[in-house]
């Protein structure tokens, strides 16, 4: 089910994140605080490159780790596996990676004229 | 689900860890979905986070921040199982992953009402 | 006479898991409830005074074997090591075959699945050395030698299997006793099949899929951790994957 290097992909994506997650919740708390609004968001991340480095390695990393997670539950729990396994995994990644690309490009880039 | 050979506080480490992590992979599609909006429909998107506004809504947020925390100290502290030496103190350690995420997003959860 | 009599007055009910070929049920036996007795005590009472074609598995009695394992109330138990008094829950005792096994009669299961994964996990010996070279010598306080202690005297009785969830959902998985054993094989220092164990416990059914619930660690009749071995060889196949790359 997990060899060495779906497990090795899982440890270093888990490692990667593990600092994003903490900058992600000290955002929310701070962010949080008297609500939310688009324009607040934009302010902070629009052409920002740091934010789109900070977000878009979370969503590559976020994408393979959530992929490989859902891989083993849909196997151990659901008794998923072969091809069928093969190709929900792909999907999952692929439908992580392409909202979550989207979404990134939308903070950061997508409004300012390049 | 939970059978007598399961009932030790370890293997509810692991149940917490599994279900945060479910519930994170189903949650991250809608939350990428609403964010993307933000340039193609801001009105809708502002519409949304007013209504995260409602205290139903605040409480929900605070059981997401909680699945985020509990899966990213409980995957600390099975990674410093795995690489780090043996420690003797495996209950207190998933028991402090617990207790740290419920302090994270209870900050988070009295910072946003 | 008199004392066997007085102490059969005393009786409490024992259900047992019954299986021949079929779908297999639990049925009920009133049993002496003595004060100081055995859940295998239990099950030889049975068999000896009750249903003779009852069917189970002991040896030794005394905790060596490895052989008496059963599912004594839903958890794993070295059933000639464990007093009923310790593990009788309202009054019920519910005594079926070791988890994740097939069962042959009763509660004697198939270990032949459990003993063939130890080969596939390469939890056996790679001699380095024939009789006429010299001993190796090896001494108490090497970390190698105190690392692979740490992973002996197990008795091969399945406890550890049949507490394991990755094993009933992950019919490839080799469980923590045959990676338990390959752990303190990679830290014998005469052992020359290392390359080959590393690949063999780096595989599909190896200890990559280990969630370290540590139900293993909970329910080793000899308080054995193959959560620990199995985190151990986590470590080796993952630098041995960097010394291949290098």
């Amino acid at each position: 089910m997990l060899d060495l290097r779906l497990y090795m992909l899982q440890r270093l994506t888990a490692l990667i994140m593990a600092p994003l997650v903490i900058g992600h919740i000290a955002v929310m708390i701070y962010a949080v605080q008297g609500g939310l609004t688009v324009d607040e968001i934009l302010a902070r991340t629009q052409g920002s490159v740091a934010w789109f480095l900070f977000y878009g390695s979370f969503v590559v990393a976020v994408s393979i780790h959530g992929a490989i997670g859902l891989r083993v539950i849909s196997f151990e729990w659901f008794g998923l596996n072969g091809r069928a396994l093969q190709l929900f995994s792909w999907a999952v990644f692929a439908l992580l990676f392409g909202l979550g690309a989207k979404a990134v490009y939308a903070v950061t880039f997508a409004g300012v004229g390049l | 689900m939970i059978r007598p050979h399961r009932t030790h506080p370890l293997w509810f480490a692991f149940l917490l860890h599994r279900l945060s992590g479910l519930g994170l992979a189903l949650f991250l599609p809608i939350h990428f979905y609403m964010l993307s909006l933000a340039i193609s429909a801001p009105a809708r998107l502002d519409g949304f986070l007013r209504f995260t506004d409602l205290t139903i809504v605040k409480l929900a947020e605070y059981g997401l921040v909680f699945l985020l925390a509990a899966h990213l100290f409980g995957g600390l502290r099975l990674m410093a199982l795995e690489f780090l030496p043996w420690s003797p103190h495996q209950k207190t350690m998933a028991a402090l992953a617990v207790a740290f995420a419920f302090l994270v997003s209870t900050l988070f959860f009295l910072k946003a009402i | 006479m008199a004392n066997e009599t007085q102490t059969m007055t005393q009786t409490m009910t024992v259900s047992i898991w019954r299986e021949n070929g079929d779908d297999g049920r639990f049925e009920k036996y009133e049993v002496p409830a003595r004060e100081n007795q055995t859940v295998l005590d239990v099950v030889a009472y049975v068999q000896q005074h009750i249903d003779p074609t009852l069917s189970y598995r002991f040896a030794c009695r005394v905790g060596m074997c490895g052989s008496c394992a059963m599912m004594v109330n839903g958890s794993p138990r070295w059933t000639c090591r464990t007093h009923v008094s310790k593990v009788v829950a309202n009054d019920q005792l519910e005594v079926a075959p070791l988890r994740n096994l097939p069962v042959i009669k009763d509660l004697a299961t198939d270990m032949d699945p459990f003993f063939e994964k130890w080969v596939a996990a390469e939890a056996v010996f790679h001699p380095s050395k024939t009789r006429h070279d010299p001993m190796a010598a090896i001494t108490p306080d090497d970390p190698m030698r105190i690392a692979a202690s740490e992973a002996i005297e197990c008795i091969n009785c399945a406890v550890c299997y049949a507490a394991c969830d990755v094993v009933e959902s992950n019919p490839d998985y080799f469980g923590p006793a045959a990676l338990n054993r390959s752990w303190s094989l990679v830290n014998d220092i005469r052992d020359d099949g290392q390359d080959v164990r590393l690949a063999a416990v780096g595989s599909n059914g190896g200890c990559h899929n280990c969630h370290s619930q540590q139900g293993c660690v909970q329910y080793c009749p000899n308080e054995l951790n193959p959560t620990l071995s199995i985190a151990g060889l986590k470590r080796e196949t993952t630098k041995a994957l960097f010394r291949r790359s290098r």
